[in-house]
C-alpha cells in the first residue's frame, strides 16, 4: 500500500514538474527526470547537514518533488529534551532550519515544526536551537503541550493500538517529513524514524503499558505517512539514550539517511549504528513487527539504494 | 504636608507592582532578579537573617514609623487598593472610618503565640500569619488560576485560526488546604479592608504588631496641632487604622501605618507629621496589658493541637509504600528541619517553578509544614535536570542558593524500585521509560531475558528528580518511586561513556 502510494505520488509529482517551466530548464540542460530511476533510499556522508539533505532531496527530484506551491507542510523533528544541539538527543537544528527553507522555497504557504516533548517542551524548542533556526528559515513552532491540539484518529490496521489521538498540525497538512535523530534509547534500545512517532501522539502511557514496540509499529501503519524519512546521523548518540550524559555518549558520522519507507530507513540506520555499537537488529523490535504489518521492507537489499560520498 | 501622601502612594506602587506581576506571570519571561524586591520583606529578612535589610527596616521604622505597613508589604498596599476600589460599592463615599479601641489581649496573644511556637520549634503561625506569604498564597491560589484562564481561553481563540503567539498553560494543581486557606484569609481580610481599613494589619498581623511596639517611640509620629484644630474630626474619619481619636485630639501611635490620609484631609494644618521629641510628649494613656498568662494557655494550646494533628496524621494507616512516602523537598532545602523552620510558605517557588512540579503541602509536613512546597510527581511533571529557579528565587533562605552543578548532585530523593511490579517482568515486553527519563543513569537497563532489558537503580547516582516515577506507566502505583530525601545529600557524579574514537567511513549497508 505504503509503496503504491509512493509511486503514485511520484508518478503524479513527476508529471506536474515536468510541465512546469523550471523542469523544461532541467530538460534543456540535458539532465533527465526519470521517474522510474529515483531511488527508493538516499543515503549520504560526508557533508554538513544542509549540504547532505540538498544533495539527498536532488537524488529524489527535488523538493517541488513533495511540496507543491501553497501547501500547508509539517516537519517533525525530535525535540523531546532540553539538550544543546552538540549532546545529539535532538533533531540536527541546521538540518531542520534547510528543511524549513526548502519548502518555503517550493511555494509552502505555510512550514509548520513540533515535538510533543519529553523535557518542558519550552526549554526543549528554545536550547535544541531548533526554534532558533525554523524562525530564521521563516517556519512556524507551534506547541503540542496541550490534549486539545490533538484529534483521535483509527488506526486499523493496528495490533495492539486501534486508534490513538495525533496532533492536528499532522492531521490538518497536505504533506510531512519525519526527520529523526539516530539514537541510542533504554527503552526501546533504538529511536528512528517510527520510534520519533511518539512524538505525534499524545498518550504515550498506553505505550508503554501494552507492548512498546507493538504499538510504535502500530502507529507506523497510519495512513498518512510521511513524505519521506529524512534520518539525521550527523552526530548519533550512541549510548545513554535518550537523553545521553554527556559529549562522549555522541559520535561525528556526518551521515543522512533518506526514504519513504520507515522499515528500510530504520533497518539501514541499524546498519550505520552497529558499526559504532554493535545492536542486534532484531532486538529492537518494532522495526520487524512492523515489516510484518506491510509498513516497509527490511531487504534493503532489494530496494534501489542511492549512496553518495560528500568529500 | 500633603505631599507625604503622595510620596507614600508613588512609593507604595513602586513595591507593590512589581511583586504583583512576578506573582502572576505564568510565562516565566519575567527576570528572576525581581525577587530582590521580596528580600526586604521583614518576616523573609528575619528567617534569613539579612542583617543589611534587618538594619534598614528597622531604621526606617524608628525614623517614621510603621511605613513598612504603608508601602512595602504587598498584603498591605493590597487592603488598600481594596479600600479605595470599594467605593463604587459603597454607600457612604468618604469619611466613613470611626475610632476604635485597640485589640490588645488578640494582638499581643498572636504575636506572642507566633514568636513562642517557632521558638518551640513551630512554624505554623509564622506561615499562617506572615503578611508576605499571606499574600503570595492568595495571589498564587486565586488570582493565578484566573490568569492562566484567561491566557489559555484567548490561545485557544488564537490557535484555531492557527495564530499561536499564544499557548496554553497547565492550569495550577488544585490543592484543597492551600486553597481554602487562601479563600479564608483573602475574604476575611478583603471583608475588614472594606468595613475596618487596616483592622487586620493592627489585630491579627504579628509584624504589624511588632511594628507598633516600634512606632510607639518612633522619630516623627503623626500628633495633633492643638491650636490649629477646630475638631472637625475630618482626620478620624480618614483613619483607616481607626486610630485618631478627635475628641481626645490623641493618636495610637502603635496602630499608625503612617499612610498620612489624616495629613490630606484636614485643611487648616491640625494634624501634623512632627518629630516627637521636639516638643512635651503627649502622655499615652495606654499601657501595655500582662498577658502572659493567656498567652500562655493559647501557645500552649496550639503547640498541643498541633502535636496532636500530627500524631493523627503519622496513625493514619495507607496501603501503598508510596502513599505513606516521606515528603520530597525542593532543591536547596538542605534538611527538613532547617527548611520546615525558615518556609512561610509564600508560594513563590511554587508558582516559578516551569515544571509546576512544586505543589504546597497539606499535611505531608505535618500542621507546622502546611502550605510549603514539596515536589508532586505526574506523568510528564518532575523536576528539570537543568533547573535551579526555586533555590534561586526563596527569599526566606528556606532553599538556599545552589549552583546548577551543584543542584545536579543534590538528592532531594532517592528511586525506590518494585521490581515485581514492573511492566518488563509482568508482562514481559520492552519499556524502559524510567531509564529513558534519567538525566543520570541512575536508573539504567539490565540485561533480563530474550533480548529484554529491565530496570536497576544505583541509588550514589540518584538525585530524585522524579523523572522515572513520573512517566512510569504502571498506575494508580507506579513500579518505582522516590523517597523523599530528610537530609539533601550529595550524589556521585554520573561516569561518563567511554568515547568512540575510531572513523567510521562505510554505510554499513
Amino acid at each position: 500500500m505504503k509503496r503504491r502510494d509512493f509511486f503514485k505520488s511520484a508518478a503524479l509529482a513527476g508529471l506536474a514538474a515536468a510541465f512546469s517551466p523550471k523542469a523544461f530548464g532541467i530538460t534543456s540542460t540535458g539532465k533527465s527526470l526519470a521517474v522510474q530511476s529515483e531511488p527508493d533510499m538516499v543515503a549520504v556522508m560526508g557533508g554538513e547537514p544542509a549540504a547532505m539533505l540538498t544533495r539527498a532531496l536532488k537524488e529524489l527530484g527535488g523538493i517541488g518533488h513533495y511540496v507543491k506551491k501553497g501547501y500547508k507542510v509539517v516537519i517533525k523533528p525530535n525535540i523531546g529534551w532540553d539538550r544543546k544541539p552538540e549532546l545529539a538527543a535532538n533533531t540536527n537544528p541546521e538540518l531542520i532550519g534547510t528543511l524549513v527553507r526548502l519548502c518555503k522555497s517550493a511555494g509552502a504557504s505555510e512550514v509548520i515544526v513540533f515535538d510533543h516533548t519529553c523535557h518542558d517542551w519550552i526549554k526543549s524548542y528554545a536550547n535544541s536551537g531548533i526554534q532558533a533556526a525554523v524562525t530564521a528559515a521563516g517556519g512556524k513552532m507551534v506547541p503540542a503541550n496541550d490534549e486539545s491540539y490533538y484529534r483521535e484518529v483509527d488506526l486499523p490496521r493496528g495490533v495492539n493500538l486501534k486508534k490513538t489521538k495525533i496532533h492536528q498540525a499532522i492531521i490538518d497538512c497536505d504533506v510531512w517529513f519525519n526527520v529523526p535523530v539516530l539514537k541510542h534509547h533504554g527503552g526501546a534500545k533504538n529511536s528512528i524514524s517510527m520510534k520519533n512517532l511518539m512524538g505525534i501522539v499524545w498518550d504515550r502511557g498506553i505505550y508503554h503499558r501494552s507492548d512498546l514496540h507493538q504499538c510504535i509499529a502500530d502507529t507506523a501503519t497510519y495512513h498518512k505517512s510521511p513524505a519521506l524519512n529524512i534520518v539525521d546521523a550527523y552526530r548519533i548518540m550512541k549510548s545513554n539514550g535518550p537523553q545521553g550524559k554527556s559529549e562522549s555518549d555522541v559520535v561525528l558520522l556526518k551521515s543522512l539517511i533518506v526514504s519513504p519507507d520507515f522499515v528500510a530507513a530504520d533497518t539501514a540506520s541499524m546498519k550505520l549504528f552497529s558499526q559504532v555499537q554493535p545492536t542486534n537488529i532484531s532486538d529492537v523490535r518494532h522495526i520487524a513487527l512492523a515489516e510484518k504489518l506491510k509498513v516497509g521492507t527490511q531487504s534493503i537489499e532489494k530496494l534501489n539504494v542511492k549512496r553518495i560520498k560528500m568529500n | 504636608m500633603k505631599f507625604l501622601k503622595n510620596i507614600r502612594i508613588v512609593l507604595s506602587i513602586l513595591f507593590f507592582v512589581p511583586i504583583l506581576v512576578f506573582f502572576l506571570d505564568f510565562t516565566g519571561k519575567l527576570p528572576l532578579i525581581l525577587h530582590q524586591f521580596l528580600k526586604i520583606q521583614w518576616i523573609p529578612a528575619l528567617l534569613s537573617l539579612n542583617f543589611v535589610v534587618i538594619g534598614i527596616l528597622l531604621a526606617l521604622s524608628i525614623l517614621f514609623g510603621r511605613i513598612y505597613c504603608s508601602t512595602i508589604c504587598p498584603l498591605g498596599v493590597f487592603q488598600d487598593v481594596i479600600e479605595w476600589k470599594s467605593k463604587f460599592f459603597r454607600k457612604k463615599k468618604k469619611n466613613r472610618f470611626k475610632f476604635s479601641k485597640s485589640h490588645n489581649i488578640l494582638r499581643y496573644s498572636l504575636l506572642a503565640a507566633t514568636i513562642l511556637l517557632f521558638v518551640f520549634g513551630s512554624s505554623f503561625f509564622v506561615i499562617l500569619l506572615d503578611p508576605y506569604s499571606t499574600f503570595g498564597r492568595i495571589f498564587s491560589q486565586l488570582f493565578r488560576p484566573l490568569f492562566i484562564l484567561a491566557n489559555n481561553g484567548l490561545a485557544w481563540g488564537l490557535n484555531a485560526v492557527g495564530n499561536y503567539s499564544l499557548y496554553k498553560v497547565e492550569q495550577i494543581a488544585f490543592i484543597p488546604v492551600a486553597f481554602i486557606i487562601a479563600v479564608i484569609f483573602f475574604f476575611s481580610i478583603a471583608g475588614l479592608a472594606v468595613k475596618n481599613g487596616r483592622l487586620y494589619c493592627n489585630t491579627i498581623c504579628p509584624v504589624g504588631t511588632l511594628l507598633g511596639l516600634l512606632s510607639k517611640i518612633s522619630v516623627f509620629r503623626i500628633a495633633f496641632e492643638e491650636s490649629n484644630c477646630n475638631s472637625c474630626g475630618s482626620c478620624e474619619k480618614n483613619c483607616k487604622s481607626q486610630c485618631i481619636n478627635s475628641d481626645t485630639m490623641t493618636v495610637d501611635d502603635s496602630r499608625c501605618v503612617s499612610c498620612f490620609n489624616c495629613l490630606s484631609a484636614c485643611k487648616r494644618g491640625g494634624i501634623k507629621y512632627n518629630l516627637r521629641y521636639k516638643k512635651q510628649q503627649i502622655s499615652s494613656n495606654q499601657t501595655p496589658i500582662d498577658n502572659s498568662r493567656r498567652t500562655f494557655l493559647l501557645a500552649s494550646g496550639a503547640v498541643a493541637g498541633s502535636i496532636l494533628m500530627a500524631k493523627a496524621n503519622n496513625l493514619n494507616p495507607k496501603k501503598d509504600s508510596i502513599l505513606s512516602r516521606k515528603p520530597i523537598m525542593p532543591p536547596g532545602a538542605q534538611n527538613i528541619n532547617h527548611f520546615n523552620a525558615h518556609c512561610t510558605g509564600c508560594q513563590l517557588c511554587v508558582t516559578k517553578c516551569p515544571m509546576q512540579v512544586l505543589k504546597p503541602a497539606s499535611l505531608e509536613y505535618g500542621l507546622s509544614g502546611i502550605t510549603q512546597p514539596h515536589l508532586v510527581f505526574s506523568t510528564h511533571i518532575f523536576c528539570t535536570y537543568d533547573c535551579n529557579i526555586c533555590s534561586s528565587v526563596c527569599p526566606t533562605a528556606a532553599l538556599q542558593p545552589i549552583a546548577m552543578e551543584q543542584k545536579k548532585l543534590t538528592q532531594i530523593g532517592i528511586a525506590k524500585l518494585r521490581i515485581d511490579m514492573c511492566e518488563v517482568i509482568t508482562h514481559e515486553t520492552d519499556c524502559g521509560a524510567c531509564s529513558e527519563h534519567c538525566p543520570t543513569q541512575a536508573v539504567h537497563m539490565i540485561p533480563y531475558k530474550n533480548g529484554l532489558t529491565k530496570p536497576e537503580v544505583t541509588e550514589d547516582l540518584c538525585i530524585g528528580c522524579g523523572g522515572c516515577e513520573s512517566i512510569c506507566p504502571v498506575r494508580p502505583y507506579q513500579a518505582i518511586y522516590v523517597e523523599g530525601s530528610e537530609k539533601q545529600a550529595k550524589a556521585k557524579k554520573p561516569e561518563e561513556a567511554k568515547k568512540f574514537n575510531k572513523v567510521i567511513d562505510d554505510f554499513g549497508f
